[in-house]
């Protein structure tokens, strides 16, 4: 066992440093100047530019930079942004919750929805209900998030008024920054209506985040009923006389679902790190809009920081799931 | 990864951001505010981003301002809302001396700093704070220069460090500013955000505590709004300051909604889930104006946009190029197409709204024959190639660069002019520029402080090349008219000197002025009181909500 773990901590040594090497040389190779950036239309005198470039340490030639860079994740720590000041991870650590939690609500939104409406279109193949979810998720599919967004917004926030326009939670209410999910620390506080209302701001967000996986969950379900429908042991299912539904779900669906699985887990993936538009326009405070804005002012520690961190999370995690999967599973650890 | 593996993955990162996430206490502060028996008034400002922080002297943007100096903290003295008209402010009066180098300011009395989560102050506002938030930008043994990155970009672009010899505390209510020569600007300076008056007691007992960088994140200050909570991204909440010495704001609670696109603050607005809103878009004016719930103010903004010529390049170099090329520039043209008519056409470097504007200077009319003819004079009768470069961002003084740049292009091809258009992500755009790579460039500027020093020395200054002043042009007579200006305490004498200046400025065309905006603000039926305010702040002391 204990020659597996090192077997297994052997490849996420350089992958860690691989993710390091790759998102420092990525961001420095785009051009653009985090000090000239600060100092916007005023412009800044060469002089106290240089004194600015000395004090972030980008003066420095590249390499020296970076493993100056390696050295403090070393020692762990990831650097301050250029721009808050402020350490990296505890600004990461304040807005990743956001997006666990709108990503965790659009994957449920979009697997309550997308799979029966799969089911159901494979089993009624060919019917207006079969075509009828087809044409909506190839729509859904192609829909520009930002559009459909908006779209939303105008029909049931402004036209409707049953939703609210953006943000977390009504700003009226005090909510407490405790665990970073709304839906926990609005439960822990005092304020009466708070859940009710992160519930119904979160309503929108992970309509429009939901809406793609939700249309490849949907099309995944169809296709992969319909192949398992047309097996034999389906047809001695029937012939046995079992209730439809018991074919379907029992039956059908059981080896239907190993693809769709994989598909959501994947979706899953795409929501945590491809919330970056759907934050924007709902103002939510998540991880993707940080990055982008981060990217766009160059702050280069947040950048590097922000991304290392997500991807050491997903290493972790992947390295913790290895292990437990060799300690239930015995052919896994002794697979050569 | 594996459907097992993925579904594994995802909780255990929930599990283990849910124990990393930072737990913080504000119930404290919340529990500290005052809030009044009756139903508290809230009023929700929908803004368009996170501040950097909450020392206005620590950065440089806006968003910064309106978050913390117009909010948290006071100032010696103040610009007027809605106008440049320097007024007192924690400072009751001041004298200066007759050669211009001494500033003596009497302090106002029995001014209370705000009581926040994790500092209750024990005495009231006093010399001290005035010397503590100066020294801290300028003196690099201040023990907290260094603290939160110690990077005060407004102090220095002021030349503050240059400029002020030493501040001496003559007893607890008078300080004193030596300056190392006569500024004139110094006053509407002091007005400015990054002069912001902080706590040295509170700087105090959290130096002692080891907590020293909290101070630029919880500050306590003197102004109408108390800090009581941050969420990034998210929302910043203030409570009225019951005992503010020029009377309690009209609103209890102060509710910052950040909220960066532009369409879903005007959402947030029409639905009442906020009563201002932050920078909307040019494109919505129209639904802006029928909205029977929105009143839309505007105002003439104390800004300019313009095309710098690079006067060290070819053929700009020629004086009369660069009038050519003036003759060239369709302004209506532009202000109906990129200003949707809300723009009013430049003539001079500074707005006509600003003191010792020149209102004899004529503005060159276009005309593309005067224009060839003056071409072919200084050389070029068949034209040039050139470029134009096209900010990549969007400015109340320029809201479509590049459109603006492809109305001149066709101008300017009409007397052979053939020009490129270049454009650059935001920071590479403002590098290059600095290094002089443009041969045109549009840029643009928002005013400081109301002060023409701040439009004429800081963009078409000798010490600016290199810095704001993209057209490189360096005038001897211009530089010293403006010089002279800076340490002239008379206005009048200011005025006469800043326009003979305008009208070098005019006659050597090292811009061409393209257009002054018309700010325009959308606020709810209800908002009495909301002040636009020149200078591009946002106020909301002078604020109540109507039923």
């Amino acid at each position: 066992m204990f020659q597996f773990i090192l077997k297994r901590l052997g490849t996420v040594i350089p992958t860690f440093f691989g993710i390091t090497l790759l998102t420092f040389t990525l961001i420095h190779m785009i051009p653009g100047d985090p000090i000239e950036i600060m100092a916007g239309e005023r412009g800044i005198s060469p002089e106290r530019h240089a004194i600015l470039s000395a004090e972030l340490g980008l003066d420095q030639p590249i390499w020296k930079q970076y493993f100056s860079y390696v050295g403090g994740i070393l020692q762990g720590d990831l650097g301050n942004s250029l721009v808050t000041k402020k350490p990296v991870v505890e600004e990461f650590f304040e807005l990743f919750p956001a997006t666990v939690e709108l990503a965790f609500l659009a994957a449920l939104f979009a697997i309550c929805i997308g799979l029966p409406a799969g089911i159901i279109a494979a089993v009624k193949r060919g019917s207006i209900f079969d075509h009828t979810v087809m044409g909506v998720s190839l729509t859904g599919y192609s829909m520009p998030i930002f559009w459909w967004a908006l779209l939303l917004m105008l029909v049931f926030s402004v036209n409707l008024g049953w939703t609210p326009v953006s943000g977390r939670i009504d700003v009226s209410l005090w909510i407490d920054h405790v665990t970073g999910f709304m839906l926990i620390d609005s439960l822990l506080s005092d304020e009466v209506g708070a859940f009710g209302s992160a519930i119904h701001h979160l309503i929108l967000p992970s309509i429009v985040l939901g809406t793609i996986p939700l249309a490849v969950i949907a099309r995944m379900t169809r296709s992969s009923m319909l192949e398992v429908l047309g097996e034999d042991y389906i047809r001695t299912a029937r012939a046995k006389g079992l209730a439809p539904w018991r074919v379907i779900v029992i039956h059908a669906l059981r080896n239907a679902l190993i693809p769709v699985i994989t598909v959501i887990g994947l979706q899953v993936g795409i929501l945590l790190s491809g919330a970056i538009l759907t934050e924007t326009i709902f103002a939510w405070p998540g991880i993707g809009k940080w990055l982008i804005e981060s990217i766009g002012r160059r702050d280069y520690p947040v950048v590097q920081g922000g991304i290392l961190i997500i991807a050491t999370l997903i290493i972790l995690v992947n390295l913790l799931v290895d292990i437990i999967y060799g300690v239930v599973n015995p052919r896994i650890r002794h697979a050569k | 990864m594996n459907k097992g593996k993925v579904a594994l993955s995802l909780s255990i990162a929930s599990i283990i951001t849910l124990g990393l996430s930072g737990c913080s206490d504000d119930k404290a502060a919340k529990d500290s505010s005052s809030v009044a028996a009756k139903k508290p008034v809230s009023f929700v400002y929908c803004s368009e981003a996170s501040p950097e922080g909450f020392n206005p002297g620590l950065f440089t943007t806006g968003t910064t301002f309106d978050a913390s100096s117009k909010t948290i903290f006071n100032r010696l003295v103040e610009f007027k809302l809605g106008t440049t008209e320097v007024i007192p402010a924690l400072a009751e009066s001041w004298d200066v001396s007759e050669d211009g180098l001494v500033y003596t300011f009497k302090l106002r009395h029995d001014v209370p700093f705000h009581t926040t989560k994790d500092f209750t102050p024990t005495r009231s506002f006093n010399a001290d704070d005035v010397i503590f938030s100066f020294d801290r930008q300028g003196n690099a043994e201040n023990p907290y220069h260094k603290v939160s990155g110690g990077s005060y970009e407004y102090y220095n672009a002021m030349s503050m460090g240059s400029l002020i010899k030493e501040i001496n505390k003559v007893d607890e209510y008078t300080v004193q500013f030596v300056l190392n020569q006569p500024e004139a600007p110094f006053i509407a300076n002091l007005a400015m955000d990054f002069a912001s008056i902080m706590s040295a007691e509170q700087a105090k007992v959290f130096l002692e505590k080891g907590m020293a960088a909290q101070l630029d994140v919880m500050p306590s200050g003197t102004g109408p709004f108390a800090l009581q909570q941050y969420q990034k991204d998210s929302l910043i909440r203030y409570a009225g300051n019951a005992d503010y010495w020029d009377g309690a704001p009209a609103i209890d609670r102060l509710i910052f909604s950040i909220t960066p696109d532009a369409s879903v603050r005007f959402a947030k607005l029409q639905n009442n889930e906020c009563q201002v809103m932050a920078f909307p878009n040019p494109s919505d004016r129209k639904m802006m104006e029928e909205d029977k719930n929105i009143n839309l103010l505007s105002q003439e903004g104390l800004n300019i946009g313009y095309l710098a010529f690079n006067v060290n390049k070819k053929p700009f170099d020629d004086v009369r190029v660069r009038q050519a090329l003036n003759m060239a520039v369709n302004k209506p043209a532009i202000i109906d197409a990129v200003f949707n008519g809300s723009g009013k056409a430049a003539t001079n470097p500074i707005p006509p709204t600003m003191w010792s504007y020149n209102t004899d200077i004529k503005d060159y009319e276009f005309n593309l024959v005067k224009a060839k003819a003056l071409l072919a004079e200084a050389g070029y009768p068949d034209g040039f190639e050139t470029n134009i470069w096209a900010m990549p961002v969007q400015r109340p003084y320029n809201p479509n660069a590049r459109r603006m740049a492809e109305i001149m292009q066709s101008d300017w091809a009409k007397v052979g002019v053939k020009a490129k258009i270049v454009t650059f992500e935001w920071g590479e755009y403002l590098k290059r520029a600095s290094k002089g790579e443009h041969e045109t460039i549009l840029l643009g500027w928002t005013g400081d402080n109301g002060d023409p020093d701040n439009f004429l020395a800081v963009l078409l200054g000798c010490d600016a090349v290199g810095g704001a002043n993209r057209s490189m042009w360096c005038n001897a007579e211009f530089d010293a008219l403006v010089k002279e200006a800076k340490t002239t305490a008379d206005q009048a004498v200011r005025t006469d000197l800043y326009e003979k200046a305008q009208v070098i400025f005019k006659q050597q065309a090292p811009w061409a002025t393209i257009a002054h905006s018309v700010v325009f603000e959308p606020v709810r039926k209800e908002v009495k009181g909301y002040v636009i305010d020149p200078l591009g702040g946002h106020n909301f002391y002078s604020v109540s909500l109507e039923k």
